[in-house]
Parts: structure tokens; sequence; C-alpha cells
């Protein structure tokens, strides 16, 4: 999923200043999942919202909305209304979500609400972890299932670096060392051997360095 | 034969000494001369570092090009952390083109521990890749887009090894796949632990590395009990024995630097016997003062 984290009430203040009238839009699917921007936390900011401009003597009303999907136009259809009755839109989505929303109501100003952080995992209660960087030619086969571009501070295609230690990342020791893990995986299926073959520099067209990227499916055109 | 004495050296079995100076932080050549000026006609190559621990510091390529004008061969050390391949190559050939003849293919430290933590860092290409490039460049005289170059960068290719870094079954693997990208000479991290770093040479030697990479054996006095626990705690990668730290310990603090350069004379004479150690690196870290007598008092002087 894509995980994300609210930003600082303070910054989103700051943001929505200029408005009398705000629609806070929430996102019921990932960034729902990771406690940033699903209907509970659309009503929860709502409040402290009202009432850091009440401690101001400020006005602002604020009107409160979560849609599916906001990545997608079908669901965010069902916010015209809303969109159309207020100032301004704080989206909880990611980045996806706020850009969508802005692509279809032009007339609003769209505001980010959250930190659009990584493509990741709830890897146990409260703990998110990252995974995959959508680099656009997965490697995984070739490291035992563990991704090295996302998950190795130097994307060394051909490590371990000097500074693993303990099966830690020197970067930060509460970071595992990717390729520590690819090694002891690699062992358990009994190919280690195949890591001491050179792995040649990564072809990065398909990722973000290409430019912005797209996908044509013409077999879902219609 | 790329022009490079340090291949020379190596490559009719003698012993090799080599040393390190750090550029300044700041457009002063002075200071790298002034370091150059202590190491001079004491070691065989002078390593440049390229922005070590990720501190912004003079480029490599211009340290090295000062040391040449001293009449000092140096070793270009070049990290993959700051420039892509456009960069990297056009690096090489730019330090070849100023009498650049050897080079340290390095990953780099994280950016986040220097100067500049909040910096975007590159690692478009890692180490072993660099090895790869380098050696590509010199035999076949292509560049890694396979257009054939207006004379090609002919270095003497070096490469760096962690032997105290985990996983250590891994570490003389990683050797092996640093010798078949291309790597001529090994300088490996300091080593205090003797223990660990023989039992490391001696896998690489019965699996026949040292015959294929000359090893030189990295080295670094210690300056006091403070540093030494500051490289055993906060340096990645590095080990020191709780015994060398207590020696420190045990000395008045006028006479630490004297045992640092105890410590690492018994060290380099250790690395002398050790099979397949080719040579010795000696990091004096901002202690260049102190080669010569090192050099001296382990018998390495004078240099061929």
């Amino acid at each position: 999923m894509i995980v994300g984290q609210q930003k600082p009430l303070t910054e989103i203040k700051a943001e929505v200043a200029p408005f009398s009238k705000l629609l806070i839009l929430g996102c019921g699917t990932c960034v729902k999942t990771c406690f940033a921007g699903g209907e509970d936390e659309v009503a929860t900011l709502a409040s402290s919202l009202r009432l850091a401009f009440k401690k101001d003597g400020g006005q602002i009303t604020i009107e409160e909305l979560t849609v599916e999907r906001q990545c997608e136009d079908e669901f965010i259809k069902e916010a015209a209304a809303a969109i159309a009755r207020n100032d301004a839109v704080l989206s909880l989505a990611c980045g996806a979500g706020v850009q969508m929303v802005a692509n279809r109501y032009a007339k609003s100003p769209v505001l980010p609400g959250v930190n659009t952080t990584f493509i990741g995992i709830l890897e146990k209660q409260g703990l998110f972890t990252e995974k995959c960087l959508g680099c656009g030619d997965c490697v995984l086969d070739v490291f035992a299932g563990i991704c090295p571009v996302s998950r190795c501070s130097k994307k060394l295609m051909n490590g371990p670096c000097g500074g693993s230690h303990g099966g830690k990342c020197e970067v930060n020791p509460d970071t595992d060392c990717a390729w520590q893990l690819i090694i002891d995986r690699s062992k358990d299926f009994g190919q280690l051997g195949r890591l001491s073959t050179y792995v040649p520099p990564k072809d990065w067209r398909t990722s973000n360095a290409g430019g912005p990227r797209k996908l044509v499916r013409e077999d879902h055109i219609i | 034969m790329s022009g490079s004495k340090l291949q020379e050296i190596l490559s009719q079995g003698k012993f090799a000494v080599t040393s390190e100076c750090g550029p300044p932080r700041g457009a002063n050549a002075e200071i790298i001369r002034k370091k150059g000026a202590l190491l001079k006609g004491y070691v065989d190559a002078v390593n440049v570092t390229d922005n070590q621990t990720a501190i912004v510091r003079m480029s490599s390529i211009a340290a090295c090009a000062h040391l040449i004008q001293m009449g000092i061969e140096p070793v270009m050390q070049m990290v993959t952390r700051d420039r892509n391949r456009i960069a990297l190559q056009s690096d090489i050939m730019g330090a070849y083109s100023l009498g650049i003849r050897n080079i340290l293919c390095l990953s780099g430290d994280h950016q986040t521990f220097g100067s500049h933590p909040e910096a975007l860092n590159v690692w478009d290409i890692d180490s072993m890749h660099l090895i790869h490039t380098v050696k590509d460049m010199r035999d076949t005289g292509k560049d890694l887009s396979g257009y054939a170059l207006d004379e090609p960068p002919k270095m003497f290719i070096g490469a760096a090894e962690n032997p105290f870094a985990d996983p250590f079954e891994f570490r003389v693997l990683r050797l092996a796949k640093k010798a078949s990208a291309g790597t001529n000479f090994i300088q490996t991290q300091c080593i205090f632990d003797l223990a660990r770093f023989k039992e490391w040479m001696h896998i690489a030697y019965e699996q026949g590395l040292t015959e294929q990479v000359h090893i030189m054996g990295g080295v670094t006095p210690l300056k006091s009990v403070g540093m030494a626990k500051y490289m055993a705690s906060k340096v990645a990668g590095m080990t020191i024995p709780e015994a060398i730290i207590k020696r420190m310990a045990a000395v008045p603090k006028e006479k630490a630097i004297a045992e640092g350069i105890k410590i690492c004379l018994e060290t380099i004479q250790e690395l002398r016997e050790v099979k397949g150690v080719h040579g010795v690196h000696i990091m004096a870290i901002e202690a260049e003062g102190t080669v010569p007598e090192i050099v001296q008092s382990a018998g390495l002087y004078p240099r061929p």
C-alpha cells in the first residue's frame, strides 16, 4: 500500500488559514489503513482545527467527507457538491489523490494534508516499513525476494557494503541490513552461490529517472 | 602497464607502502602540499580521499593534481555516492589526462553522516560497477555505452574491503567478486583485530585470491584512548579488541601517541608474515607527520 503520515497541525493550519470554508476530504483506501487520512482521521483533524482557530479567534467552517478512493475519478465525483460549497479542499489522500482531485476540480484550491511516504507494508501493529521504490524493473528474483533498491541505503546491487554490522544498517541501527537478509534467505534456499554472480548496473529508464511514467493498456482502451 | 609506480612495485613482488591524505575543507592547496611534503619519499603512493565521511572538501582530482606537481604519485579515491555514471566516467578521463594513474573504487559513506545530511544521494552504480567500468575503459578502450574512446584511461584499479564487517562468511566471496570485476589491488579497513584479519586472509589465500589481487593491509596509529573508543563504537564496520583499548588506556596521556605507533608497528610486523599480504596502507588520520617514523621503524625505508 501507499503509506502516508498526516502533516503536523501547525503546518496544516497555516495552509488553510487563507480560507473561511474548508472541506476536509478523506480517502478510504491506503491512507485509511495507515491511519493518516480515513474517516476517523478526517473527524479528528476537523475537531483539532476548529479548536485551534477558535483559540486564535479565527473564523473557519469545516465540512467533512471521505470517499472510497481519491485516485479514481468515479469516487471523487461524489465530492462535487461539497467541493462547490467550500473555498478550498484539504485532501488527506496520497499525492496521487490530491492531484486527481485538483485535476477534476480545476477551480478549487486543493491542499495536501498528508505527506506521502512510501510503498510499504504494515510490518506489525504500529509499524509500517518501506518495501518498494516502484523502479519499474523488478529484481526480486535475483535477490531472494528482498529488494536492495528500496531496502539497502546505498541501493547496492553487489552488496553488502562495509557498514553492515550485526545484521543492521550503518545508517540506522534500527534498520535491518537488506544484504544480510538477502544472504540469509539465499542460504535458506541453498542459493548462496548465486550471489557471487556480478549483477550489472541497473537500467534506471523504467524508474522516475526516465521522466514521469505512463502505462498504456491497449487492451483496455475503449 | 598503466604508468603507475604502485603497480610496478606490487607486480615485482615488493612489499608496497601507501598512505593517505584528506583534502582541506576549503580551496587552500597549501594544506595538501604540506601533507604531501610530510609523506614524500616515505610511501609509494598517497591515497586522496573523496569527500570522506560525506563532508564537503576540495575534490580528490584537484588534490591529486597538486600532489603530482610535487612528484608524489596519488591514488585517487572515487565514491559512487555523489556522481552518476556520466560524471564518474568523465572524471576518470579527466583524472587520467592530469596524470593520475591509480584509482580506488568505493561506494562511499552515507550522506546522512556528513556535513550535508539533507542532500540527495546518487548511487546510480555501486563500487563493483565502478571497478568493472574502469577496467572496461582500460582493457576494451570503450566507455559503458560501448563508445570507443580516443585514448582510453589506463588506470591501476584498487578497491577496499572490510574483513571486519558482517556477514563474515560473505566477505571473502565479495572479495572474489571484486577480483573478478577487475580489481588489481585491495586496501583493507584498519586492522586492529589481527585474528579476524588472518582468518579472512587464510580463506582468501586458500581460494587463490591472493594470486589475483594484491592485498594491502590497512593500519592506523591510534592517537589516544578516546580515539580508540570512538572508532570502536562510532565508526561503522570497525572492530577494536578490548586488549588494544586497555593498552591505550594504560599509558599516560603524553605517551599515548607513542603507544599508538608501537601498536601500529607491531601490526605491520605481523602483517608482513601473513601469506598473501603484499603491502601496507597507513591511514594516519590528521597525523601524516607520524608516517615517516612508522615507515622507518618498520624497516620499510628507503622505498624502491
